[in-house]
Order: C-alpha cells, then sequence, then structure tokens
C-alpha cells in the first residue's frame, strides 16, 4: 500500500472542507482524484503531500504515518497547478534544484538530468529560461523537476488545467505513457471527469469535502453509488417514482418497486444507451415522441417525450440511427433496459446495495 | 491590384481618426519639453557652470578641504548604516505582507508609508521629542551618557526612518505578484526556509530590490531636512554634504556650494544611470522573453506535433 488516509478531515476555521475521508492507493497506481470544484479534492492532494495538516485522522505514504513530518522529508513529488517553475533558472536547473538540496555529487546530478530531460523529450532546451517555454513544454518541465529526486509519491494538482483542449487531449495520454513506463504512485487532481476516466486507474470522487465513490472508471459509470456521482460521471437520466398499486411509477412509467412500501419514494437512473428505441410502434412498451438529435460524432443522442410530457436521453449509434430511418418529430416506441437504484425513502442505501437491475421482460414488453 | 491600396488607405484614415490634430500633439510635446529645459535640465547646467566659475583648481580645492571630507565621510557612513538597515526591513516586511494573512496587514502598509506623506522637518522634530535633553527618554539617556540628539546616532535615525519606503514599497508588489507556488515548490523537493529564500525568493527580487536600494541611497545621501533638525550643525563633526552645501552657501566663495553640490548632482546622474539601465534591462529580458516563446509556440496545432514526445510502445 503506497498511500492509506484514516478518517482524514481538515476544517479551516469554521469551513469544514475534508469529512472523514477514508481510502487507500497502491503501489504503483494512477488514481484521480475527481470532483467539483469546491469538492476538498485538492486539500486532499496537498495534505498528502504536507503542504496543509490533516486537522484529524491519519495519512500513512509507505506504510509510515507522515502527520508529523514536514513536507521537506516526506520524498513526493508535487507539480503545482501553474508549474511553479523557478523563473529565475533554467530548465536544467530547474531540474537539478532537488538533487542540489538533496546534496547530490555533480556528476550525479547531471547525469540525472540529462536522463529526465531525455525522457520527458526536453532536450536542447537545457539552457531556456521557463518563459522562453510553451505551455506544454513548461508542464513536462514541471514533471521532471518532480519526478528527479525519485519520489515515493507523485502528486500532480489540475495537471492539464492551465493548457488549451487540442494539446490536454495528447498530453492526457502522454501521462499514461509516463506513468506505464515508470510505475511511479501517481496521484492527480481533476474536475474534468472524462480526463479521470480516460487516465486514472481508479476514480476517487469527492463532492463537498466527503468521499462519494471509488472505483476504477467502469465501476463509477456503470454503478454508481448515489446520484451525485451519476450525475457527475457522465449522462444519467434520474427519475423519482412512488410506489402506487404495487409498482413505482411516475406518469406513464412503471417499474418495480423492489420492496419499497406503498406510498414511498424512490430514484433510479439509466444511462442513455439503456433506452432503446425503434421506428416500430409496437416493440416496445411506450410510445413517445423524438423531439430532438444531439450529433456528437459516432455516436447521437436523442432526446424522447413521452405523452406526458417526461424527457428520457437516450443513445445510439449513427449506424442505427439511419438503419432505423430516424428523424425528429417522428412517433418511436422506447423501453428502459437496466437502471440502477439511486435512493430510496424506506432504508438508506450503502454502497455494496446499489445494484443495476434489467427490465423484466414482461414489464419491458409493456403495461 | 487595387485591393491593397485601398485596405491601406483604410487603415490609414482610421488611424488618424482615433488621433488628436498634429497641433495639439505637437503643443503638449512643447510644454512638457519647456518644463523640463527651465526646471530641470538649465538649473543642473547651472550648478556645474557655477562649481567650475573659478577654475578646476579652486574646484578641487574646495573638495579637498578637510571639513568637506568630513562631510563627505559622514554622509557615506550614513548611507552605509541605513541602506542595509532598509535593505532587511524592506525584505522582512514585504516578504511578511505578500506571503502570510495576519491582523493589522493594512496597517502596517500604511505606517511603511507614514514617512512619504510626512514632512521630513517633523520627522526630524519628532526625534527632538523623543531623545532630545527635554524629550521624553533624554533624561535617561543623559544619565547613561548616551548622546543622539545632534550627533551621528539621530543623524542615521532620522535617515532611517525618511529612507523607510523605498525598499518595500519596491518589494511588496513585486512579491504579491510572484505568490508563494515557487517556495512551496522548492519545500516539496526538501529545501529548508532559509534555502528556498536564498535560491528561489531572492532571485526573483534581485532587480526589484537593487531599484529600492538604489533609491534609498539617493534619497539617504541627499537628505535636508530631518537631518538638518537632529544634526546640531557642527562643522567637523555632525555636517552631512547637504548641510555642508547650505553652511557654504551663507559664506563669502560663491563657488563653493556648487562644487560639493555638483557631487549631489552626479550621484543623481549615476542614480538616474543605473535606474534606466534597470528598467532597460527588465523590459529587454521579458521582450526577447516573449519573442522567444512566440517562436517556440508557434502555430498552436502544428507546435504540438513537434513538442509532444512520440512514445512508442515497449
Amino acid at each position: 500500500m503506497s498511500i492509506e488516509l484514516k478518517n482524514v478531515s481538515k476544517r479551516f476555521g469554521e469551513v469544514s472542507a475534508v469529512h472523514d475521508i477514508n481510502f487507500s492507493v497502491n503501489d504503483g497506481e494512477l488514481v484521480a482524484l475527481l470532483g467539483p470544484s469546491g469538492g476538498g479534492k485538492t486539500t486532499v492532494l496537498r495534505m498528502i503531500g504536507g503542504l496543509e495538516m490533516p486537522t484529524d485522522g491519519d495519512i500513512f505514504i509507505r506504510g509510515v504515518r507522515v502527520n508529523d513530518i514536514p513536507v521537506q522529508k516526506r520524498n513526493i513529488g508535487f507539480v503545482f497547478q501553474n508549474y511553479a517553475l523557478f523563473k529565475s533558472m533554467t530548465v536544467f536547473k530547474n531540474i537539478a534544484f532537488g538533487l542540489k538540496i538533496k546534496k547530490w555529487k555533480k556528476p550525479e546530478i547531471e547525469a540525472r538530468v540529462i536522463e529526465l530531460l531525455k525522457l520527458l523529450e526536453l532536450e536542447g532546451l537545457a539552457n531556456r529560461y521557463p518563459h522562453q517555454l510553451s505551455g506544454g513544454q513548461r508542464q513536462r518541465v514541471a514533471i521532471a523537476r518532480a519526478l528527479a529526486p525519485k519520489p515515493d509519491v507523485l502528486l500532480l494538482d489540475e495537471p492539464f488545467g492551465a493548457v488549451d483542449a487540442k494539446i490536454r487531449q495528447e498530453l492526457r495520454q502522454w501521462l499514461v505513457h509516463l506513468h506505464h513506463d515508470l510505475k511511479v504512485t501517481t496521484l492527480f487532481v481533476t474536475h474534468d471527469q472524462e480526463e479521470a476516466m480516460e487516465v486514472s486507474d481508479r476514480i476517487v470522487i469527492f463532492s463537498r469535502g466527503n468521499l462519494e465513490q471509488i472505483g476504477t472508471p467502469r465501476e463509477v459509470y456503470e454503478q454508481p453509488v448515489n446520484e451525485f456521482v451519476a450525475r457527475f460521471i457522465g449522462v444519467m437520466n434520474i427519475l423519482e417514482l412512488e410506489v402506487r398499486n404495487g409498482m413505482a411509477r411516475l406518469n406513464e412509467l412503471a417499474f418495480p418497486a423492489h420492496g419499497v412500501p406503498e406510498g414511498k419514494k424512490m430514484k433510479i437512473g439509466f444511462r442513455p444507451y439503456a433506452v432503446q428505441v425503434s421506428p416500430d410502434l409496437t416493440q416496445y412498451g411506450y410510445q413517445a415522441v423524438l423531439k430532438h438529435t444531439y450529433f456528437l460524432g459516432v455516436m447521437l443522442r436523442l432526446e424522447i417525450v413521452l405523452p406526458s410530457g417526461l424527457v428520457v436521453r437516450s443513445r445510439i449509434s449513427k449506424e442505427d440511427y439511419s438503419k432505423m430511418g430516424l428523424q425528429d418529430g417522428m412517433c418511436v416506441s422506447v423501453q428502459i433496459r437496466n437502471y440502477r437504484i439511486l435512493s430510496r425513502e424506506d432504508e438508506p442505501l450503502t454502497q455494496e446495495v446499489a445494484t443495476s437491475y434489467d427490465m423484466p421482460a414482461h414489464i419491458a414488453e409493456g403495461i | 491590384m487595387n485591393l491593397p491600396k485601398k485596405q491601406r488607405e483604410r487603415t490609414s484614415s482610421s488611424q488618424r481618426s482615433t488621433q488628436e490634430p498634429g497641433w495639439v500633439k505637437w503643443s503638449l510635446i512643447g510644454i512638457a519639453g519647456l518644463f523640463a529645459v527651465v526646471f530641470l535640465f538649465l538649473p543642473l547646467i547651472n550648478v556645474f557652470v557655477q562649481a567650475f566659475s573659478k577654475g578646476w583648481v579652486h574646484y578641487f580645492k574646495v573638495l579637498a578641504d578637510p571639513d568637506t571630507i568630513s562631510a563627505i565621510k559622514l554622509t557615506l557612513l550614513v548611507a552605509a548604516i541605513s541602506v542595509p538597515a532598509n535593505v532587511i526591513f524592506g525584505v522582512a516586511a514585504s516578504w511578511a505582507i505578500a506571503k502570510f494573512e495576519f491582523r493589522g496587514k493594512s496597517l502596517l502598509l500604511t505606517f511603511i508609508d507614514l514617512p512619504f506623506s510626512i514632512s521630513p522637518v517633523v520627522s526630524g522634530l519628532m526625534f527632538i521629542l523623543l531623545f532630545g535633553v527635554n524629550g521624553l527618554f533624554g533624561p535617561l539617556l543623559d544619565h547613561l551618557g548616551i548622546k543622539i540628539i545632534f550627533a551621528v546616532p539621530g543623524i542615521v535615525l532620522a535617515t532611517i526612518f525618511v529612507t523607510f519606503p523605498f525598499v518595500a514599497r519596491e518589494l511588496i508588489p513585486a512579491m504579491q505578484a510572484e505568490g508563494s507556488d515557487q517556495e512551496q515548490a522548492a519545500m516539496t523537493m526538501g529545501a529548508s526556509g532559509w534555502q528556498t529564500f536564498w535560491y528561489v525568493t531572492l532571485p526573483s527580487i534581485k532587480w526589484g530590490l537593487l531599484y529600492g536600494v538604489i533609491l534609498c541611497n539617493a534619497r539617504a545621501m541627499g537628505e535636508f531636512g530631518a537631518v538638518s533638525v537632529v544634526s546640531g550643525h557642527i562643522t567637523g563633526l555632525t555636517d552631512t554634504v547637504p548641510l555642508r552645501v547650505e553652511k557654504l552657501y551663507n559664506e563669502f566663495d560663491p563657488a563653493a556650494p556648487f562644487a560639493v553640490a555638483s557631487l549631489l548632482a552626479l550621484l543623481a546622474l549615476v542614480t538616474l544611470g543605473i535606474k534606466t539601465y534597470l528598467e532597460w534591462k527588465t523590459e529587454r529580458d521579458e521582450h526577447q522573453g516573449q519573442q522567444l516563446a512566440r517562436e517556440v509556440v508557434g502555430e498552436p496545432g502544428k507546435n504540438f506535433a513537434r513538442d509532444l514526445p512520440a512514445h512508442s510502445p515497449k
């Protein structure tokens, strides 16, 4: 176990920034701390790095409790959001700084810096000053500088926040490759769910100082534990149902009650890909109107309106769309293939209980 | 073939529409130039003309006068104490203000500006009221046999007070603009507080610091009002260069005060020269950096292909 947080909390005066966080990161893992701004993810990263002190709880790096170890002695590499390169030093001296502080010998420093310049493909820029570099180059210098003293963990705060969208896309893949080559335990903070999904082995999702879910990108996408995660990761249809006459209902839609008592409410969520659409009005149980089609590239998103005015989003491939001859304004039939219960009024959901259900055939076929 | 010409006409006419008529421009330049010549340039020339009115030999004879030499020595001593004192204070104050949040921060900022808003004569008087014979600490100092007013310590104190804001005022905006990210980065790499200051903070503020030191030094050597009040004008003992100029002016040799004054004028010119050089240098560094960065970046899309390491799967 490379990093472990046990019941960690952080308060700034009256404000609780991070509340009772528990998670651990394995050796060599690449983990994203994801959440909206103000969610506490940067505070967690800074606490692991030693730039903030936790108010409560313990932080372990490689099995050693580091709460009382100052930032200088934690042997971490930290990449700041705006890179924080030393403006008055060349690229070479920036990368050599940590080694100089650690009193490495001159030839060893030189060898290590040259190795990193090569690894991060910064050769030829050694004598440049930070203000003479492009955004992407600056970012790589910052990473090289953090990696130089061979840290136990690499911590990156919004590593792609300061470069434009096009470069960001390529830097993501580049970080994956670098991590693959170096195998150093890496944590990075991001508010971009797509970035987290694409880059990381596992994602830790924060909101308002609470840890909402930890899981692989696939787990958090397919099995969100609550409404927040469901909404934050990708597009989700979320419906609030009420159990009446043995079925959980909203307008014309009806689902099995799953043991929720009569008169109580529950929330379910389903991804757009779980909504099937057909131009054949008798194929699926519900009839609706295809109101609008959004072109997202290979996939299309359909906005489907049920007779009661309820809007459901569906996603299908361009191929299927043209095969079925769909177009805006058309009457279609729909079914919801599977869904997840996100919350229920009768009992609080824990991560283990939250499960997805396939729609039973007789219900899917229409009521 | 017609299009470029048309475009050119359009640009030139649009340029003209945003500019004032020529006579406005030239009369503004004329007024500013006239003021500069009458109030700055002519008096400066006059100082040197008067200084040499009795020839080179007389000029150096005035400067070699033991009382003048002692005034020059005292001025150098005062500057040598008050400038470093202000550097230490200035760095400490601007560090505190730029990097920390604390109660009374704005009060401290106001205090730093105080010497700018108080008349130098009043500043001198404050020290008399504190340390003079009838002052607050007068009896105590008298008892201990320490002499501050009408002695060198008083002159140093008054000079430090008057030059108080120069270094801090230069550094605060520079440090605030830097933020503390670079320092934090240094600390994550194991640097101690002192190493962080020495390797990271100091280099990033060095030009601002030098600029502040130069202005501080010029003021320390040239201060008249505050020093005049506390010095007691003892020839050969507590006369600084500006005080010596005044004293010579009240005597019979018309060339002597100007000869000594020419030293201060020279100091002003050197200060101005260094100041201009520093400004030119920072500007040029920035400009070159931007130009290089532009060359490096080039077209955003094109740049990246060359820029990004091509990773081959291992």
